[in-house]
């Protein structure tokens, strides 16, 4: 006599289906473009200061501008996000411990002005000890604008992104560090000596491994909550991404001995990390927009501060 | 962690005074008693005339086809929204009947089936004889003690008031749309045209005319009642005893334990159902509860990426 199942599937009762949650406003692609510039700028202004550090002014020059480029961009689309754009100033308003967009609003002014000093001085030639300072500083800055966001996502009542507290930064310092690899390897293309490809391709494989690993934990590692990194379009996005980003970093390897190589490699890793960030909000419409995903992260959760559901 | 902890989880005695307010009038609430509501939205329209509220979209003016609710949720401009639920129950736990008196009484049916219904939620009940029942609720802002818009509201345009509630100030709001992900309870939204972030004030001009809420002073059977949250919350123990008393075992406060994920709703329920029937999340927790151990993880990641440079920048030298 075979064994019966005691529980049956759970079965979820809801208003008519309706969502609990608002679905986010937060829209394609100025989101995710925020994100993956963010990253694009964060981990390139550490790749700059680090480089002219190590003597490798090409590389130090690449990334300044990169940083500082990015940076604007990355601005660009954030102010486009709001629903009024004339008052973004109002982000500096107040500085506020408790909303990690106050946080995340000044670590972006103090990160552009440090970045934009240093590509000025860069570009200008002028004030080179300035540059280099705020190039430094910028190592410091460019780091927490990368991985804020993971905060910034996960402090919401989105299932997909309040229990991927933990994987959300780190997939996005992955993306940090493949971002970074791909400015390099695009410089390399673009006329650097490809024998000043080794950070780059470092960078790319390292990235690689740190994004893959968060996002199998986002995938694995979050119950129910991580379905939607699993399932639907969320999760072809995520598949789609790590493809790109692994693939990606198999031909920054050959970098050493063909720009063909080289920018083939930097485009699979920018796509790969856009794509992750595409993923990553698909994923957390697709579970606001399921009273399922609310009800089971929240079915019997007694847990204390910083508990997991 | 004890102080940190009520700053931004748990109990929470005097919300005003943590919000920098030294003399502040007690904190005022709702109390939603839904047993008594009947569907009437009387409670809708008046909080649509005083606020000045918005029609939604043209296309928005649509029947839902679902019940007799074509509000749908609470919204930008829609700060009251009545539930209307119908369901196929067991008989044992069927249609309340309102006495010559006024009392309510438990309509047991024909063959007496309510004798072991005490206890049961709708889902299971060992009797097959069904009846149709309605459930109506009218929902609104919860006005939260640890409230999860306020705290990640980046411009600061999001404020408690002396009463202890939360509204939006929209000369400050720059439609950020943070709030709106934060809500536990999918309550504020941004209205597209005007692109800030709208929901229910309480009717903080009529509080501070010393006049009670467009919504309670128009709803015809007290289902809506506002005053002391202290008082309100007596009263609503004191309901659900009477209600428990008449047999009505599955009637359960929602919001009105101070202990609780969100430290308590300024605007609690008193439902016949579960939560989520309502279309309400069963058991909320306000996001910045987790926001220390979510820093920790964003540090550590940074870590990574100042760390995963570095290592690039190790080895042979090309």
């Amino acid at each position: 006599m075979t064994e019966q199942p005691q529980v049956p599937p759970a079965q979820f009762q809801s208003y008519y289906g309706r969502p609990i949650l608002k679905v986010t406003r937060w829209r394609e692609p100025h989101l995710p473009a925020y994100l993956f510039l963010g990253e694009l700028s964060g981990a390139t202004a550490v790749l700059g200061a680090l480089a002219a550090a190590t003597g490798r002014p090409r590389l130090a020059r690449a990334g300044r501008l990169f940083a500082a480029t990015a940076a604007y961009a990355g601005a660009g689309f954030l102010t486009a996000e709001l629903g009024r754009p004339e008052r973004f100033a109002n982000m500096l308003r107040v500085a506020k411990p408790t909303s990690p967009m106050s946080m995340g609003s000044w670590i972006l002014a103090a990160h552009s002005g440090l970045v934009t000093a240093a590509a000025a001085s860069e570009v200008t030639g002028r004030l080179g000890r300035t540059g280099a300072v705020a190039g430094a500083a910028a190592a410091l800055t460019g780091p927490l604008l990368a991985t804020y966001p993971g905060v910034l996502l996960a402090n919401t009542a989105v299932p997909a992104w309040h229990s991927g507290y933990r994987e959300l930064p780190l997939l996005f310092a992955g993306g940090a560090l493949t971002s970074a690899g791909a400015a390099g390897l695009a410089a390399v293309a673009l006329g650097s000596s490809p024998a000043e490809s080794g950070p780059a391709q470092r960078l790319a494989l390292v990235g690689a491994a740190v994004e893959s690993v968060a996002g199998f934990g986002l995938e694995h590692g979050l119950g129910v909550a991580g379905e939607p990194y699993r399932e639907g379009d969320g999760g072809r996005l995520l598949r789609a991404a790590r493809a790109m980003t692994l693939t990606g970093a198999v031909a920054a390897v050959a970098a050493r001995r063909s720009r063909t190589a080289a920018a083939t490699a930097a485009a699979l890793l920018v796509g790969g990390g856009l794509c992750a960030k595409f993923a990553v909000l698909r994923a957390g419409v697709n579970s606001a927009a399921d009273p399922k995903y609310v009800l089971a992260t929240q079915a019997g959760q007694a847990t204390g501060p910083a508990g997991r559901s | 962690m004890t102080s940190s902890a009520n700053r931004l989880y748990g109990r929470l005695d005097d919300v005003s005074g943590d919000a920098g307010y030294r003399a502040h009038p007690q904190r005022v609430g709702f109390f939603t008693d839904t047993s008594v509501c009947i569907g009437c939205k009387a409670c809708e329209v008046a909080c649509k005339e005083w606020n000045g509220l918005p029609e939604p979209g043209p296309g928005d003016l649509a029947l839902l086809g679902m019940s007799y609710d074509n509000t749908g949720a609470l919204g930008a401009d829609s700060w009251r929204h009545v539930a209307f639920v119908e369901q196929e129950v067991p008989a044992s736990i069927g249609p309340l009947v309102a006495g010559p008196d006024g009392s309510l009484t438990l309509n047991l049916g024909q063959d007496g089936a309510g004798q072991d219904g005490a206890g049961q939620d709708a889902a299971g009940s060992g009797s097959s004889a069904t009846a149709t029942r309605w459930l109506m609720s009218s929902d609104v802002c919860k006005h939260c003690t640890h409230a999860a818009c306020l705290d990640v509201c980046p411009t600061g345009a999001l404020v408690r008031t002396e009463f202890g509630t939360v509204i939006v100030q929209p000369d400050v709001c720059n439609g950020c749309a943070y709030c709106v992900s934060a809500c536990p309870f999918g309550v504020i939204d941004r209205r597209e045209d005007d692109g800030r972030a709208w929901k229910c004030t309480m009717c903080y001009d009529r509080l501070r005319g010393g006049l009670e809420p467009a919504c309670a002073k128009a709803c015809p059977t007290d289902s809506i009642q506002f005053g002391p949250l202290d008082e309100l919350r007596a009263t609503a123990q004191a309901r659900l005893a009477e209600l428990h008393e008449a047999g009505v075992s599955q009637a359960r406060l929602y919001g009105a334990d101070a202990d609780d994920g969100i430290g308590g709703a300024g605007a609690f329920f008193l439902l016949l159902d579960r939560p989520e029937v309502y279309g309400l999340p069963p058991d909320p927790v306000v996001t910045t509860r987790d926001l220390p151990a979510m820093w920790r993880w964003a540090g550590l990641a940074a870590g990574v990426v100042a760390a995963g440079v570095a290592v690039a920048f190790t080895g042979r030298r090309r």
